[in-house]
């Protein structure tokens, strides 16, 4: 069967996180909470911790601490507390926590790399339906809220005077990141997380002129990034999650550097007319 | 009966009270300024009305089905926010194309539709700020310090313009600025606000009134020297 091959696997895997990161990533940079991702990604760690401490799935633990995390910031961005600071010290702190926990709890050796970086050549049947499920959950909930989102994200008084709550679509966008997190853990690994979600995003930027456009450019762009790289990985024989943030950043430079270049066409046609 | 009224709102941040015994009501069709100096409680009375706050005590009563159209003091786009008007007239709310341009055309921003937000001027940005609170024909069209960013002369075309909305629209307008005389020549009523109530009335009333000159003493002699040579009261504030 198709699925035996552990490249198809890893490239179906790879897909499914990238589309969902996409349109989230779009979010996470519109809403400038790069750090915010970051943060709840980092609380990965001590997921990884729970999950064996509990002996419960992996998937199960990460998705609990990165939702604690992404709950506890949000409440305390209401605060008035200064919040680059507080979130360089949740973010690292977890990480370190995270760290420290695990080698206490591993009475087997304990690859702690995979969970870094990611081991997406080891991603299982079962690990491609709890991604591809994830994934899915996030995309139609982006979806369904998507004009609440954009408005909530524009301006949360444009919101309310429409009968919105901007806090419930911050809810949805703290789901949905520790969904996301939870399901990518696999395939890039806490340290990376973030890449996925802001760099494809920021790529799309160049070539859009609506918010809908910059979401499909950036899952094109993710999609592409995941697949190029898996097979780029293959073939130099580089660690995999890097090389896909690689090849992203590599499509994000070449994106700005067109859209750079068709801005200053632009200005000289304008200055000649 | 009133499109909505405050009855003895009062409303606290931190224990600290921002609004206190806040009696207001608005009738259908007509426009209301209400001044302040900053910090006077403008900004969170108009939070309160658009729902985006609760008041600490007294109720706010107005029909269920009120629609609100509202121009917020400042809204920033982040430039990563790729946004042409024509999308940001369809938040969150897509209308017919037509209902699009006859808004855009009412609130003098016709022409705009294929650019970019960013791209906009003050004045014009503005405008489509207006055209967006203009869809869906509000009942009550809120104004937050919308002159900001405008000079002299885009303010007085800017309110020129809210009245011409009013008397196409019949909806009434609740508008909040500090720079006053710009604002009073197309009230109705004025309400004078400092944290509580200190006065309301028409705008010469309000001009005249004892409590407005005491709350805006500082100003009071300039604003008297502007009057008389029919100056620009937005080099007044500034």
């Amino acid at each position: 069967m198709i699925l035996d091959d552990f490249l198809i696997r890893a490239a179906l895997g790879g897909t499914g996180v990238a589309l969902a990161a996409a349109p989230l990533g779009c979010f996470v940079v519109w809403r400038r909470m790069a750090y915010f991702g970051d943060a709840t990604a980092h609380a990965a760690i001590l997921g990884v911790a729970l999950s064996l401490v509990l002996s419960t799935s992996l998937f199960a633990g990460v998705l609990t601490a990165a939702l604690l995390m992404a709950l506890s910031v949000s409440l305390l961005s209401n605060r008035g507390y200064a919040m680059d600071t507080l979130l360089g010290v949740m973010a690292h702190s977890a990480l370190a926590f995270g760290l420290v926990a695990v080698s206490f709890v591993s009475g087997v050796r304990l690859d702690l790399m995979g969970y870094l970086v990611g081991d997406i050549l080891a991603v299982s049947r079962t690990d491609l339906a709890i991604i591809w499920g994830g994934a899915l959950l996030v995309l139609a909930l982006i979806c369904r809220r998507w004009p609440a989102l954009l408005t909530a994200t524009l301006n949360p008084d444009l919101a309310h005077a429409a009968g919105l709550d901007p806090r419930r679509e911050q809810l949805v966008l703290t789901l949905c990141l520790a969904m996301v997190v939870a399901v990518a853990i696999k395939v890039v690994g806490v340290l990376l997380i973030a890449a996925l979600l802001v760099i494809p995003a920021a790529a799309a930027r160049p070539f859009s002129r609506t918010p809908e456009r910059m979401a499909l450019i950036a899952a094109a762009i993710g999609v592409f990034s995941a697949n190029g790289g898996l097979a780029a990985a293959y073939h130099l024989d580089t660690p995999t999650g890097p090389t896909i943030v690689c090849l992203a950043t590599l499509l994000f430079l070449a994106a700005n550097l067109v859209g750079l270049r068709r801005k200053a066409r632009g200005q000289s046609r304008a200055s000649r007319l | 009966m009133p499109l909505l009224s405050l009855h003895g709102v009062d409303v606290s941040r931190r224990g600290n009270p921002i609004l206190t015994g806040i009696d207001l009501s608005l009738a259908a069709g007509e426009i209301v300024t209400v001044v302040g100096p900053n910090g006077s409680g403008k900004t969170t009375l108009m939070r309160v009305i658009i729902g985006a706050l609760m008041p600490t005590r007294g109720e706010m009563t107005c029909a269920p089905t009120l629609s609100i159209g509202y121009v917020p003091q400042h809204l920033h786009i982040d430039p990563t926010l790729p946004m042409s008007v024509t999308r940001f007239m369809a938040l969150p709310r897509r209308y017919p194309h037509d209902a699009v341009r006859l808004a855009l055309e009412q609130a003098g921003a016709d022409g705009l539709a294929e650019q970019q937000m960013a791209s906009l001027s003050g004045g014009q940005f503005q405008r489509v700020l207006l055209a967006r609170a203009l869809l869906g024909r509000p009942q009550l069209l809120i104004l937050d310090e919308a002159n900001q960013g405008l000079d002299h002369r885009a303010t007085a075309a800017f309110y020129r313009q809210i009245e011409r909305v009013r008397r196409d629209l019949g909806c009434t307008v609740l508008m909040v600025s500090h720079e006053l005389h710009a604002v009073m020549q197309a009230s109705d009523r004025v309400v004078c606000l400092n944290g509580h109530i200190c006065c309301q009335g028409s705008p010469e009333t309000v001009a005249d009134s004892s409590a407005y000159r005491d709350l805006l003493g500082i100003d009071e002699h300039d604003a008297v020297g502007f009057y008389r040579h029919h100056s620009l009261p937005a080099e007044a504030s500034a």
